[in-house]
Parts: structure tokens; sequence; C-alpha cells
């Protein structure tokens, strides 16, 4: 079985929520929708106070290349255009809807039915995936449109779908595999589509045996779509590692996976795209895991954006006494949320809770050069370097060390026995070499 | 044997002779004049190090006054007139007048005006709590309290008060080397002119929300309600991004406009009781001496 060769780490899956079916959350009486749900430049808002807006309907549009329009989740009245506090933890602009009926935008076709024929042709479906807000689901939220377009020069020969979720906890993405896996697998023939590629890979880790069989099984009615289980290890779900282990390439430091022929699109994406182009409907929904230990009635739901946190919550049975942390997205990468009033973005993939007891940092001691980082980071970095550089502000040595080649993805943090927060600086230090750089550039 | 002791000792000492011709005539080829007055400079420095001048250290500051046509933009902060005034005699130049100033924290913003929401255990670092979030309290402009300024002072010039969880400046020891206002990742210390008694007149606030959620976050927050704008008669208040500021080098100390400001969020520092007739709202403004 596959899987990448360097670095990575096994954390304790705690997939408690795996046998759970999708179940469809309530609408809430109120959602507020960010217009920065996506990475890239903000939507620029197009209602106003007071207008009433459908299920659907474009309510932010994209500016700039790299950006994503924002659809209305619900239908009802704009409350109010102003800041809320979202899973980034600053306040960013986000639309106020007062909740009225559900009525959709007459366009979305509402029925069950799966449409296999795939009408549009490549140039239409980036067209409808950038009209349908359509963005990376793994967490990243880059617009989708931006990675379908190829540039002049360059070829995708090969299309990776990213049914890993290699992040405790989640099951967001293995339940779609397992009830929506003809969906998915259409979308992924979408994206063959606009891309112009006639083999796509579905890598999923092992420890989904049911969602491979099940993929297994539809991919064989799907051209040029094969599905390959790999060997469970933290971070697989990251788009270097899983190209790594599934095609044994590697994408140079600072480069793009399309420069060594490939593009990576995740199951949930797949989905959404399916959605977009098939149902015409754009991108309001998504599924939510929401799971931790102390949980009464964990489980994955469709969600519509700008629901708060709160509302899942209570779905799940409350919130258990003793919750020390409200974390969103997987327990490795995902942040802490100031308030269960954050609203969910189209970048939701779970909400876990945690009891005080687990949530809590061990005491920071130091560094006794065991090394242990390094041999766990999966970019071949040097994590208790990096740390120290940054800590003393050697930023310009950090650049030297590759620091932004770094992924985040905390597995140095969690391997480090002294407990030491490799991360936190990390972060800063990556954060810090970029904005020098565009400095840099900004003064030439 | 002796002839072999007298080989060795004669030998060697050929050697190093020779070698010691050569190397006198390699330090006289690749000689590097160096200005003796920069010599001089750097002795009247106070070789703190601390590159308040915006060089690397003081032997650097020293090169660039020697080199320098005149000693506009150069300043010694932590030396002040007096260095460069003997600097300026060295080298046979003016000194200019460079009015001193002090640091000054703008945000007042203790526990007891702006309540905490949440509970930050990550690395007690203002600069990594600041990419993560907007803070223990609601106002993501306000002090973080985790003494990234107080590391950075190599003065013993600030220190963190552990009740108001904001950092304390001492104006005697300030040598204004801008140390803390670069460490701050909210840029919540100023450099402003120093006056006649360590007096201070400044808005404590950084806040540049609307008037609601400042209020919210703090109750001492600027709500750039231009109040104290329209009382001022020397034009030293502007009000940009919904924060007022005052020019210290406008500003009269009439004082008007701390009993105008209806949140109390202009401090006015070392100055002297008021009169009896000026009702006193003013009292509690002096929190952050």
């Amino acid at each position: 079985m596959k899987t990448f060769p360097t670095g990575g780490v096994h954390p304790p899956e705690n997939k408690l929520t795996s046998n759970c079916p999708i179940q469809v959350l309530p609408i809430p009486q109120s959602v507020a929708i960010p217009v920065s749900q996506h990475i890239g430049s903000p939507a620029n808002i197009i209602v106003n106070k007071g207008d009433s807006v459908k299920t659907g309907q474009v309510i932010a549009e994209s500016k700039g290349f790299v950006s994503a329009c924002i659809h209305s989740s619900v239908s009802g009245k704009v409350n109010k255009i102003d800041t809320v506090i979202d899973s980034t933890g600053y306040r960013q602009t986000a639309v106020f809807i007062d909740v009225e009926g559900d009525e959709w935008v007459d366009t979305i076709d509402r029925t069950d039915e799966i449409v296999t024929e795939i009408k549009l042709s490549s140039e239409e479906i980036i067209k409808r995936c950038l009209q349908s807000g359509i963005v990376g689901m793994g967490g990243a939220t880059f617009p989708s449109h931006v990675k379908l377009t190829v540039p002049a020069g360059k070829k995708c020969e090969v299309l990776i779908i990213n049914g890993v979720e290699c992040e405790p906890y989640l099951t967001s993405d293995h339940r779609l595999m397992l009830e929506r896996g003809e969906e998915v697998l259409i979308g992924a023939s979408i994206l063959m589509k606009a891309l112009n590629v006639n083999k796509a890979m579905i890598g999923i880790e092992n420890n989904k045996r049911d969602a491979i069989g099940h993929m297994t099984k539809l991919a064989t009615a799907f051209k040029g779509i094969t599905v390959h289980p790999l060997k469970v290890k933290y971070p697989q779900g990251a788009e270097k590692q899983l190209i790594k282990a599934l095609i044994n390439r590697e994408v140079p430091s600072g480069r793009l996976p399309l420069d060594i022929n490939t593009v990576v699109h995740n199951v949930g994406t797949a989905f959404a795209v399916y959605e977009a182009v098939q149902k015409n409907k754009p991108l309001f929904e998504r599924v939510v895991t929401i799971t931790g230990k102390t949980v009464s009635k964990p489980g994955n739901y469709f969600v519509r954006t700008g629901t708060p946190v709160s509302k899942l919550i209570e779905a799940a049975g409350g919130m258990p006494e003793d919750t020390g942390k409200i974390v969103s997205g997987g327990p490795m990468m995902g942040k802490a949320l100031s308030s269960a009033d954050v609203p969910v973005v189209k970048g939701t993939s779970g909400i876990i809770l945690f009891p005080r007891s687990e949530s809590e940092r061990t005491e920071s001691k130091p560094c006794i050069r065991c090394a242990k980082c390094v041999s766990a980071c999966a970019l071949n970095l040097e994590p208790y370097l990096l740390m120290t550089l940054s800590e003393k502000g050697l930023f310009e040595r950090a650049e030297k060390e590759r620091i932004t080649d770094c992924m985040e993805c905390g597995s140095c943090s969690f391997t480090c026995p002294a407990g030491r927060p490799l991360l936190d600086y990390i972060r800063l230090g990556k954060s810090t070499v970029i904005r020098m750089a565009r400095e840099k550039v900004v003064k030439k | 044997m002796s002839s072999t002791i007298i080989i060795t000792v004669v030998s060697l000492s050929l050697l190093s002779l020779f070698s010691a011709v050569i190397l006198y005539f390699i330090a006289q080829k690749f000689k590097v004049f160096e200005d003796p007055r920069i010599d001089e400079v750097q002795a009247v420095l106070p070789a703190a190090n601390c590159g308040g001048c915006g060089f690397a250290g003081c032997r650097n500051f020293a090169e660039a006054l020697v080199k320098a046509e005149t000693f506009e933009g150069l300043n010694c902060p932590v030396g002040g007139a007096e260095v460069m005034g003997q600097a300026a005699k060295i080298l046979g130049k003016e000194a200019l007048a460079v009015e001193p100033t002090v640091a000054v924290l703008l945000c007042n913003g203790t526990p007891e005006f702006r309540p905490h929401t949440t509970k930050y255990d990550g690395v007690p670092d203002c600069r990594i709590a600041h990419s993560l979030y907007l803070g223990e309290t609601d106002c993501s402009f306000g002090c973080m309290g985790y003494g990234d300024c107080e590391r950075a002072c190599t003065f013993d010039a600030l220190h963190m008060d552990p009740v108001t969880g904001l950092p304390v400046i001492i104006d005697d020891k300030c040598t204004s080397c801008g140390a803390c206002v670069k460490a701050c990742p909210r840029h919540l210390i100023e450099l402003r002119k120093r006056a006649r008694k360590e007096r201070k007149l400044y808005v404590a606030c950084s806040n540049c929300d609307k008037g609601g959620p400042a209020r919210r976050a703090c109750k001492v927050a600027c709500i750039a309600c231009s109040k104290c704008f329209k009382v001022c008669e020397f034009d030293a208040i502007t009000i940009e991004n919904n924060l007022a500021y005052i020019d210290a080098t406008k500003c009269t100390f009439c004082r008007k406009c701390v009993i105008e400001c209806p949140t109390n969020s202009i401090l006015e520092i070392n100055f002297p009781p008021r009169k009896p007739k000026a009702e006193a709202p003013a009292e509690n403004a002096t929190v952050n001496p």
C-alpha cells in the first residue's frame, strides 16, 4: 500500500462519527454570511439593507481573478451589513439575513435525480465554478476556477481526487463518499473534462475501508477513474504528500502541482462541482462534522453557510459542561474559536469540542535536540531551527532554511516531547517572511 | 647535539624574519585608512547599541556622522542634545536642535474598562497572539499584554503592570530609542514630544472601529465623536479612521478636550489638580501615570 516516504505522525484517529449518516441541520432564524470565505480578495457586496434575497442568490460578487462569489444560503431579508468575528479570529464584513421561509432561486434543480450526462464544455464548466462560488472544500478554500484554468504552456496529465481526510475526528468527506459517491464521481468526471485529462486517481486512507469498497465498485462505471487505498499517516491529505504517495512525483519548493502536470481537488469540491454544474446549485451548503469525546450526539450535518456554530452544537446535544475549546477544522490544523457565534463558512469541515483536560497546553520545556520534529516533518525541514530563528527575529536566515515551504500541518508540535510551541513560532516566521518578500517587491 | 639546536634556532629565526618582511609589505599594501575621528565620535556616544538612531550600532552611527555633510536626520535619541553637541564639536559641524521625545502607550484598556471575553493559553508572545485572533478582549486594536515591548526595552524603562496588564513607561529611563515601537505588533507605542515636568496629554486609544463596537469592547475607547476636535482652539486635534489624535507640537495643554471627552479616553498626566470651578469629570483619567 502506498504512502509518502518522509516524515508524518500517527495521531489517535478518534473518528467517532464515521457511522453517523449525514443529516440536514434545520435552517436557523438568522445567518451572518462573511464576504471573505476564501483565499484571495473579499467579494464585493451587491445587496443592500432591507433587500429580499432568495436561497442561492448572489449577494457578493468576486473581485479579481483569485476571489469567489458568495451566495445567500437562506431566503429572507437583509437585516444589516456589519462585522462578525469569524473563524480567522478577527472581525470581517458579513451580510446578516433574517430567514423567511426557504424559497430557492428558480434555476436550481432541487430534484434527487442524478444527472450523469455532462453537457457543458470545458470553458463553461470553469465559468460555472466561478459563478457558483466553488472553493477548495478541504479547508484551504482556494477558489477552484483558478485551479481549473491551466495556463498556456502547462499541461495537466492526471487529476487527483483527495479523499484522504487524514485529520483525526473529521468524517465529512468519508460520509460524503459513502452516501453521495456517485455524485462525487460525476464531479470528478466534470473536473476531468474541465482540465482536459483522461485519468483521475482517488486517494483514500485505509481507515475508511467501507468508502474504498464503495467507491471502487462505483468507479468501474466511470472511464479513467481509479481508487487507490493509502496507508494511514498524517499529513497525507496535504496536496504535496498525496501527489508523492500516489504518482511518486515531488512538487518543487515554491511551485504548484500543475508544474509537475497534476491538479488535486478534494472530494467535497468534486461534490460541490457536481451540484454546481449538473444541478445549477451554487455553494451555500456543506457537510460539517460536529464531534468530541464529551459530545452527547456527535454527527455529520448538511449546514447552510452563515449558520452560527452554536446551532450545530445545539443539534449535537448542547455544549458539554467542561468544554475547554471549540475548534473549527481538525485537531491538528484547526483553530480554536473565540465564541460559539462564529458562522459556519465554506471551509468549515468540522467543529470539535474538547474537554478542558484535553485542550490545555503542556508547559514548554527546553529543547533537548532529540530531532523528533525533524523526522516528523514531511517536508524535510528542521522545525526546531526554524522556531529558534523566528523567536530571535532572524527572518532572513529562516527564509534560507525554506520556512515558507512549511504547510503548518503541526506534526512537529504534536511530536515534540518537550511540548515546545514549534508551529506557533514557525507560523509567525513564515508570515513575516512572506510579508517581507511582498514589501521588497513593492519597493522595487 | 648542540649543532642541532643551533641549526634549528637559526633556521627558525631566518624563517620568521622572512615572514615578518613579507607581512610588513602586505600590511602596507592592504592598509585601510580609517578616519581617526570615527573613534573619537564613538567614544562620546553612549555605547548602548540600541539601534534607536536607525543604524546597526554606535560604531555605524559614528561612521555616518563623520561622513555626513550636515547632521540633518541624524540623531542619537539616547544621548540627546548633549552627546550630539560633543560630536558636533569634534567634527566641527553644527548640532541641530532635536526635540527630545518619550514613549507613550496609546491604550488604556485595563481589565476594569475592557473586560476579558476569552482566555488565551498559547505562547505568551504578542506577535503570535496578534496573528491568531483579536485577543482576550473584544478590542482588536488594544494592548494584548504579553510583554513584547518589555522584552525589547534594553534600558529597563518599561515594565508590565501585573494588575492592569498594560506596560508602564518610566519617563526618566526612557531614551526614546524606539525598540518598543517596533516590537509592538499593534503599533500602540508612540514617541511623543517631551514636555515640561513630563506632562503628557494624548488620546490613549488606538481603536479604529466605529463608535458602537469600540465602546462595547472598552469603556475608555475613542468613539470619534469629534467633541475634542470642536473644542480645540489650536487645530491640534485631527480625526482619522474613527480615532482622534492630538498633535503634540500644536497642543498647548489647555486641557479643554479632556473635559469634553465623553469616554475619558484622553489622558492628562503629571498636571496639577484643576481649579475647583471646572467640575472634575476627568478625575479617573489618570489611571496609567
